[in-house]
Parts: structure tokens; C-alpha cells; sequence
């Protein structure tokens, strides 16, 4: 049996598993259906949530925390990371606000995790 | 100005207090001495957080938020004041606050302390060398990074590979700061297999075990660090150094209770280091209760939320004439590093956090008439029991033990 960490919560459930030809045979360990999901894609093409910050123009502060909506495929990240780069939003941005819709074309939005408000600019 | 409860610092433990004791119809006053409410959970933009408190995963500033708002719902009882340092807390129950408004004495019938935990500084490690810029702790840089939008070098080491180091070492891998390594003493890893896979794995960065930083060299900004294996008493072992040339040292050494404002108030324990406590949060002057990181370094902020509330609960009580008598010490056993709280009030059921001394792979946790088996036990993670009362009956002294079996 083989053995991985899940790492979508941070219970970091240990799954068992059998795969034969990237098929899971049987599986134990896994304390939600998530785990199961977590493997296929660990077997297929793992992915991530990735969190990270973008621009604000006249926020109260230079960034805001955003988060991809769902995991994206890993080999995406430094792509990912370019594309969050270039783009700068406007304040004020509310938290569950979509700062890029779609990102990617993986499925996933680029959502704000918290909130900036406007500071008071000519 | 008088009130019925103080809340000293607004993080994740303290917001939980004030809430909790607003919602016995209690007047509260909330000071912080940062610009917004929430503590260090407004730089950890990392997800991971509210797991068990809201069965979502959050990221720091999101579960933040959540309970700001439930402070703006009780504004008719909470006051919030924000830049607020509370700088001395007196015998006779009165605290002196310090804003850009002006110096403020308050009066209160119960008070929650819950400033948190502080760094271990790159001082106390006592690292031979030169003393350059470029050398951060963890919070720092993590401040730096997420809040100020500041680059804090280009090639970084990381020491300590607890969940912080680790969460940093993918952050500045993100943020496109080359990170070289990430050294641990100890054999195996400080934080949660998790973090091992999607922050060091998941971006090729070697981790060090049993190693150590024994030099830092550098004129004005940091130009090489030097690291070593350690042996079991973790002293470096000649002939194993290694150098790296890097203009960056992170430091993730782990917390300390931050204490001092009560320095002859209240009793500390010598392990946690923090404010001695019982399960309802009352410390040994029996007006001030405290919570979350000053109390002892939880691992989950869902667990220094339920503490906070549990505190703000008890000292309502208090404040409202209630009086607890006298409680139970518990103290560590067999292959327990710590445990929290300190003492125990049969008033209530006891949720008891442990943190075990060495890895293990099955171990029976032995608590009066408790018994719990846990599994994949290693020191980085807390073991939580809740226990409740009538196990606990009789007893005038509860020892905490992990038997390996
Ligand atoms: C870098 C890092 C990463 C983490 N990652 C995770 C994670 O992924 N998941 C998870 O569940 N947990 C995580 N944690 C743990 C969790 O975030 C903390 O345990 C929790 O937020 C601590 O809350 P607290 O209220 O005890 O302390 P703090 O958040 O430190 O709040 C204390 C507050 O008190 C204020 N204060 C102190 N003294 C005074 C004074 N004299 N006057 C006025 N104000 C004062 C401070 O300014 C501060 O805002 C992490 C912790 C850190 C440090």
C-alpha cells in the first residue's frame, strides 16, 4: 500500500491507498470524500489552492490578500503568480469580491480575502 | 471611565472574549494597540484557518473578518478602540490606555488579557558572527511581504521548519525570492507533514534535518550563512559545515507568551512560559483571565478562538458577582512536553491541549479516568481531549501521561 498526505485542510489526513495504472484499486484513512478527490488529482495532475496579494489603487493599504477560488493545477503556479502580478484593482474591494475571473482557463476565480476600503484621494 | 470587562489586544482570542462577554449583556471595552482588530492573523494570507470553527478553510484575514463583523454587530456594548496600547495594568483593577487621542484610565470589574506571543529574537540564539542587515524573523518579513508590499531579499535561508518557516519559504518562493534551504535541529520536521509536501516539496526546496546555522558573515547586508549537522545534544559536528551564499536569514524559532504587562499580577508556568491558567481561563489573581497565544502557543487559531470565548464567558461571570473556588494542578507525566491549562475548575468539562515530548506511532493518553488512544503523534502537533467532569472527580492532583503501546 502506498501511503499520502492529504493537504487540502489541515487535519493532513495520511490515505492508504492501491492504484494500478493511476486507478485507485482501495483506499482508507481519509476522514471526508474530499481525500478521494485529493488522490485522483494527485495521481492525474495535483493541484493547489495558491494564496497570495495583489495591487490596490487608493486603498487604505498597498495590497490585497486574494486566493484562488479552488485548487489549480500545480504546473500553473509560476504562470499564476505572473498573471496575479500585472494585474491592480481599484478601491475599494470587499472580501468574496472576484478580482480575475477564470483564471488561467482553470475554473478557478482569483477572490479577495479581505477587505480594503478607499482612502479619501483628490 | 468604568467598565464591566477590558479586553487587552484584539487578535483571534481577545475578539472571542469581548464577543462572548457581550453576549451576557455585559459592557466591554476592547483595546489594540495595532490599526484594525484581528491580530496576526491579518498577515497570514495563507489558507488554513477555521477548519474546525467554521468547516470552511479560511485564510487569516477571512476568519478575521468574520468575527470583526460580529464586533461591529454588538457596537451597542463593545467598544473597540483601535491604536489603543494599553501600557499597565494596577492591583487596584484600573489599566492606563495610550492613543494619539490621549492617555485614558479605565476601570473594570473583570479584565481579559490577550496580547499574544512574541518572536524569539535572532539574539537568543547566540549564532557566532557578524551582525548585517538582511537577518528577519518570520512575523517580519512576513509583515514586510504581505501588508507592505516590500521585496525583503533576493536568496534566502529559512531556520526552523515549523508551519511559519515553511509557510514562508513557499511565500517567498512565490513572491520570487530564490530559497536555498530550510535547516531544522531536530530529525524531523517542526510542522505539519502538510506544509512539508505543498510548501518545500511542492517547490524542490531542500529541508536540512539535524543541522543548525553556525555563522553569519556579511559587511553591511548578509553575504553567507554556514550550517552544520548537529548530534543528539545539538552540538555541531566538525568537518560537516556547508556554506551558502545568501543575502537573507529567516528566523522561525518559535513564540513566547508575551507576559511582561502582568509581571507580579499573575502567575507563569515554567513550561508554556505563558500566563498559568485553569480551564475557564482564570489566572491566580482571580479578576484577570487570558487567552490564546499568551497563555500558551496553540497551533490552530479555531482553538485560541474557543479559549478566548471560554475566557470572556468566565470573566463575565466574575464580573457579575460569580466567585470560583479552588482548582486542581495539572502538570505533565510520561512523554508530555506541556500541557494547558494549568490548573483545573470542575465548573466546567476540561479541554486539555497536549503536546507530546518525542514522535510516536500509537500512545494512549492516561488522564484520571480518561483514557484516548491517538495516532502519528510528533510534538509539533496538539494533541486536544475534551474530558468531562466526572472523570475527573475526586482527583487533587491530575498528572498527563502518553503511554506508548
Ligand atoms: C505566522 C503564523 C502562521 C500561522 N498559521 C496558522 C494556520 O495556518 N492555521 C491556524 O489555525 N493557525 C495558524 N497560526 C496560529 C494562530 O494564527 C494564532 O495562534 C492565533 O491567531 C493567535 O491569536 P491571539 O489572539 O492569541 O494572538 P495575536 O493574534 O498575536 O493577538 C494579540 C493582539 O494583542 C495586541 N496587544 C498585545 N499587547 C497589547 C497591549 N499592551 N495593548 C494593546 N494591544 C496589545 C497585539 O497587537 C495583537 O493584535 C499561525 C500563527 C503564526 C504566527
Amino acid at each position: 500500500m502506498e501511503k499520502i498526505v492529504c493537504v487540502l485542510c489541515p487535519m493532513g489526513c495520511k490515505i492508504k491507498y492501491n492504484a494500478v495504472d493511476g486507478k485507485i484499486i482501495s483506499l482508507e484513512g481519509n476522514r471526508c470524500p474530499r481525500g478521494v478527490s485529493y488522490l485522483e488529482d494527485e495521481l492525474r495532475e495535483p493541484k493547489r489552492i495558491v494564496p497570495t496579494s495583489v495591487r490596490v489603487i487608493n486603498g487604505e493599504m498597498p495590497l490585497v490578500s486574494v486566493k484562488t477560488s479552488k485548487p489549480i493545477p500545480r504546473r500553473l503556479i509560476s504562470q499564476f503568480m505572473q498573471t496575479v502580478k500585472n494585474v491592480k484593482v481599484e478601491a475599494p474591494v470587499r472580501v468574496g469580491d472576484v478580482i480575475i475571473k477564470n483564471v488561467l482557463e482553470t475554473g478557478a476565480d482569483v477572490i479577495a480575502t479581505r477587505t480594503v476600503k478607499r482612502v479619501n484621494s483628490a | 471611565m468604568k467598565t464591566d470587562v477590558l479586553v487587552i489586544g484584539a487578535g483571534a482570542a481577545g475578539m472571542g472574549a469581548a464577543i462572548a462577554a457581550a453576549k451576557r449583556g455585559l459592557n466591554v471595552v476592547i483595546a489594540e494597540r495595532d490599526e484594525i482588530t484581528g491580530g496576526i492573523l491579518n498577515q497570514c494570507i495563507h489558507n488554513g484557518f477555521g477548519l474546525h470553527y467554521f468547516r470552511e478553510e479560511l485564510t487569516g484575514p477571512e476568519y478575521a473578518e468574520r468575527f470583526r463583523e460580529q464586533l461591529e454587530k454588538l457596537s451597542d456594548r463593545i467598544k473597540v478602540f483601535t491604536d489603543c496600547h494599553v501600557l499597565k495594568l494596577g492591583e487596584d483593577r484600573k489599566a492606563l490606555l495610550v492613543s494619539p487621542k490621549g492617555i485614558l484610565e479605565l476601570e473594570a470589574k473583570a479584565v481579559v488579557y490577550t496580547s499574544g506571543a512574541r518572536e524569539r529574537p535572532f539574539g537568543s540564539l547566540m549564532i557566532p558572527g557578524d551582525r548585517p542587515s538582511g537577518i528577519f524573523t518570520a512575523g517580519v518579513a512576513q509583515r514586510l511581504m504581505n501588508i507592505d508590499n516590500r521585496k525583503v531579499g533576493h536568496r534566502a535561508l529559512i531556520v526552523g521548519s515549523g508551519d511559519i518557516g515553511m509557510i514562508m519559504a513557499r511565500r517567498l518562493t512565490l513572491e520570487g525570492t530564490e530559497v536555498v534551504a530550510v535547516v531544522e535541529r531536530l530529525p524531523y520536521p517542526g510542522g505539519l507533514l502538510r506544509n512539508v509536501i505543498q510548501c518545500l516539496k511542492d517547490f524542490n526546496i531542500p529541508l536540512y534535518l539535524s543541522s543548525t546555522v553556525i555563522e553569519v558573515k556579511g559587511r553591511e547586508r548578509l553575504e553567507e550563512v554556514v550550517i552544520a549537522n548537529v548530534d543528539e545534544q545539538f552540538k555541531p559536528i566538525p568537518g560537516t559545515e556547508r556554506s551558502f551564499k545568501v543575502d537573507t536569514l529567516i528566523l522561525s524559532v518559535g513564540l513566547i507568551p508575551q507576559v511582561e504587562m502582568l509581571d507580579g499580577l499573575v502567575q507563569t508556568d515554567r513550561r508554556t512560559k505563558g500566563v498559568a491558567c485553569s480551564n475557564i481561563g482564570q489566572s491566580s489573581r482571580e479578576w484577570i483571565f487570558a487567552a490564546g497565544n499568551c497563555t500558551a502557543i496553540f497551533d490552530l487559531v479555531d482553538y485560541v478562538t474557543k479559549e478566548g470565548e471560554r475566557a470572556g464567558e468566565y470573566a463575565s461571570r466574575y464580573a457579575m458577582g460569580e466567585r470560583f473556588s479552588q482548582n486542581v494542578p495539572i502538570s505533565p507525566g510520561e512523554n508530555v512536553m506541556l500541557t494547558f491549562p494549568n490548573f483545573y475548575n470542575a465548573v466546567d468539562d476540561l479541554t486539555l491541549y497536549v503536546r507530546c515530548k518525542k514522535p510516536m506511532e500509537k500512545a494512549m493518553l492516561k488522564v484520571g479516568n480518561f483514557e484516548k488512544i491517538f495516532e502519528d503523534l510528533i510534538p509539533s502537533e496538539m494533541i486536544v481531549a475534551k474530558i468531562p467532569n466526572q472523570k475527573l472527580s475526586g482527583l487533587d492532583r491530575i498528572v498527563v501521561e502518553l503511554k506508548e503501546v
